[in-house]
C-alpha cells in the first residue's frame, strides 16, 4: 500500500466499476444458499400459485364431457380461476419479494459503501427471483398436472392421457415456467430497483 | 500543491431532517479541513450530528447545503457512477455493527470491492488475503462473519475497507460493538495502519479511548464544530474532558 491517492479527476471513461456475470451469479447462490429456508419458502409461494394455475390448466386438456352452453360455462369457469391462480400467486411472490429486499437493506447499503452501483444490486436480485423463478414454476407445473392427471388415470379416463394430451402438457409446462418467470420478475425489479436507489445511509440505518 | 494537504473539506453542511411537523437540524453550517494522513476523531454525544457528519464526508447521505470536497473534487458534481468509483477506491468504509456479508466468508467478504474495482479473481485473492494478513486474521480466511468474534469481524471489516487502498478510512463508531479490551485492539490497528500505511482515518465516535490515539479531535454539538483540538492539548485536557462529560 502506498500514500499516493486517486488523482482529482474523476469520470474519465477508463475508471469503471464492474460486476461480472458470473460473479453475480455466484454471489446470488450464496445468497440463496444462507437463506435456504426463505429462499424455499419464497419458491414455495411460486410453486403452489403455479400449480393452481397448472392444474386449471391441464384440466382443459381432458376430453369435455359437456355440450354446448355447459362446455361454454365450463370453459369460462377455467379461465376465471387460470386468472384467480395467477392473481393470488402474483400477491404471494410480491410479498416475498419485498419481504426479501426489505430484510436485505443493510446489506444492501454495505455493497454500495464497496462501490456497488445500483444495478448490481438489481442484477443480484433478478438472478435470485429468477432461479427460484424458475425452479418454483417448473415443480409447481409438474405438481399441479400431476394432481389432475393421476385421478383422472385411476377415474377410468388413462385412454385420454394419448400423443396429443402430452403435447398439450408440453405446451402448457412451457406456458406455465414462463408466466411464473415472469410474474416472479415483475415483482422483483420495481422492489429491488427501489431499495437500490436509496442512499447508503439510509439503507445502513434500517434495523430489521 | 497547498490544497492537496487536505484530503477533506466541508464547507458549510446543513443537514435537516424532518420528524412529523418539525425539522431538526442535524447538521447546522460545518466547516472542517482534514488533512492527508491523520488520525481525527469526531466526538460527540449521540443525535449531536456526528454521524450526519460521517455519512455527508462518505457520500453516503447528500447534505441539504454546502459541499463536501475529496481530494479538491466536489461530492456533489459526481454522477452515480463517480460517486460509486470514489466509494469503491478512495473512501473505505467501517461500521459499528461491522456490516460483513453472512453469506460470505471473510476472505470473499473482503475481495468483494476488489471485483467492482475490475481486479480479476486471482488478483484479487492475492490481495484479500494480504490485507487479511495485514489486520492478524490470516488464520480465518474461509471463516463466515457467524464464525468469528466481534473482535474478529470488525478485523475483517478493516481489511475489507483497506483492499482497494483508499486514502481515507472512515469509521463509524468502530468500536461501538466491542468490548474494552478488544476495542482497544482495534483503535491500536486502526493507529498503526494510520502510522505505516500512511492512509487518513476519521472516526465518528463517543469512546473516548479514541482519543488516545487521535491527531486531532472534533468536538459536535448540536450540528455545530464545538471545538477541534489538537494532539498536545488533548494530552492535557484528557482527564477533565472525562470527567466534564461521562454519562
Amino acid at each position: 500500500m502506498s500514500t499516493h491517492t486517486a488523482p482529482a479527476s474523476l469520470g474519465t471513461p477508463e475508471k469503471q466499476i464492474t460486476l461480472p456475470f458470473s460473479k453475480a451469479w455466484e454471489i446470488s447462490m450464496k445468497s440463496i444458499k444462507i437463506r435456504l429456508g426463505r429462499s424455499l419458502i419464497t419458491a414455495s409461494g411460486i410453486m403452489l400459485g403455479i400449480a393452481f394455475f397448472s392444474s386449471v390448466r391441464t384440466v382443459v386438456l381432458f376430453p369435455i364431457t359437456q355440450t354446448g352452453a355447459a362446455a361454454e360455462a365450463a370453459r369460462s369457469r377455467h379461465s376465471f380461476l387460470a386468472i384467480m391462480a395467477l392473481l393470488v400467486c402474483f400477491v404471494g411472490i410480491m410479498n416475498s419479494m419485498l419481504m426479501s429486499v426489505t430484510e436485505r437493506f443493510r446489506e444492501i447499503g454495505t455493497m454500495k459503501c464497496l462501490g456497488a452501483l445500483d444495478q448490481f444490486i438489481v442484477t443480484l436480485f433478478i438472478i435470485e427471483a429468477g432461479i427460484m423463478g424458475l425452479f418454483g414454476s417448473m415443480i409447481g407445473w409438474f405438481l399441479g398436472w400431476l394432481i389432475m392427471v393421476i385421478p383422472h388415470m385411476f377415474g377410468g379416463g388413462a385412454h385420454d392421457l394419448n400423443r396429443a394430451f402430452f403435447g398439450g402438457s408440453l405446451a402448457q409446462a412451457a406456458q406455465s415456467v414462463a408466466i411464473g418467470l415472469v410474474i416472479t420478475l415483475i415483482a422483483c425489479i420495481p422492489t429491488a430497483r427501489s431499495a437500490a436507489k436509496m442512499p447508503p445511509a439510509a439503507a445502513l440505518r434500517s434495523e430489521i | 500543491m497547498a490544497a492537496n494537504e487536505y484530503v477533506v473539506r466541508t464547507k458549510g453542511l446543513v443537514k435537516e431532517f424532518r420528524m412529523g411537523e418539525e425539522s431538526v437540524r442535524a447538521l447546522n453550517g460545518v466547516d472542517l479541513d482534514i488533512k492527508r494522513g491523520e488520525y481525527l476523531s469526531i466526538m460527540g454525544p449521540s443525535g449531536s450530528g456526528k454521524s450526519t457528519l460521517f455519512n455527508a464526508i462518505g457520500g453516503l447521505d447528500k447534505p441539504d447545503s454546502g459541499s463536501v470536497f475529496i481530494n479538491d473534487v466536489d461530492m456533489a458534481q459526481l454522477d452515480a457512477r463517480e460517486l460509486a468509483y470514489l466509494r469503491c477506491h478512495t473512501i473505505g468504509y467501517i461500521f459499528q455493527t461491522f456490516n460483513l456479508l453472512p453469506s460470505m466468508t471473510a476472505l470473499e467478504n473482503v475481495t468483494l470491492p476488489t471485483v467492482f474495482a475490475g481486479l480479476t479473481t486471482d488478483d484479487g485473492i492475492e490481495r484479500g488475503i494480504e490485507v487479511l494478513n495485514l489486520v492478524g486474521l490470516g488464520h480465518r480466511l474461509h471463516h463466515r462473519p457467524t464464525q468469528l468474534s466481534g473482535g474478529q469481524q470488525q478485523r475483517v471489516a478493516i481489511a475489507r475497507a483497506l483492499a482497494n487502498n483508499p486514502s481515507i478510512v472512515l469509521a463509524d463508531e468502530p468500536t461501538g460493538n466491542l468490548d474494552l479490551k478488544t476495542g482497544e485492539e482495534i483503535i491500536a490497528l486502526l493507529r498503526e495502519l494510520n502510522k505505516k500505511q500512511g492512509v487518513t482515518i476519521i472516526s465518528a465516535t463517543h469512546d473516548y479511548k479514541m482519543v488516545d490515539v487521535s491527531d486531532r479531535v472534533v468536538w459536535i454539538r448540536d450540528g455545530k464544530i464545538a471545538k477541534i483540538e489538537e494532539r498536545a492539548d488533548i494530552e492535557l485536557a484528557v482527564g477533565t474532558i472525562k470527567d466534564e462529560t461521562a454519562h
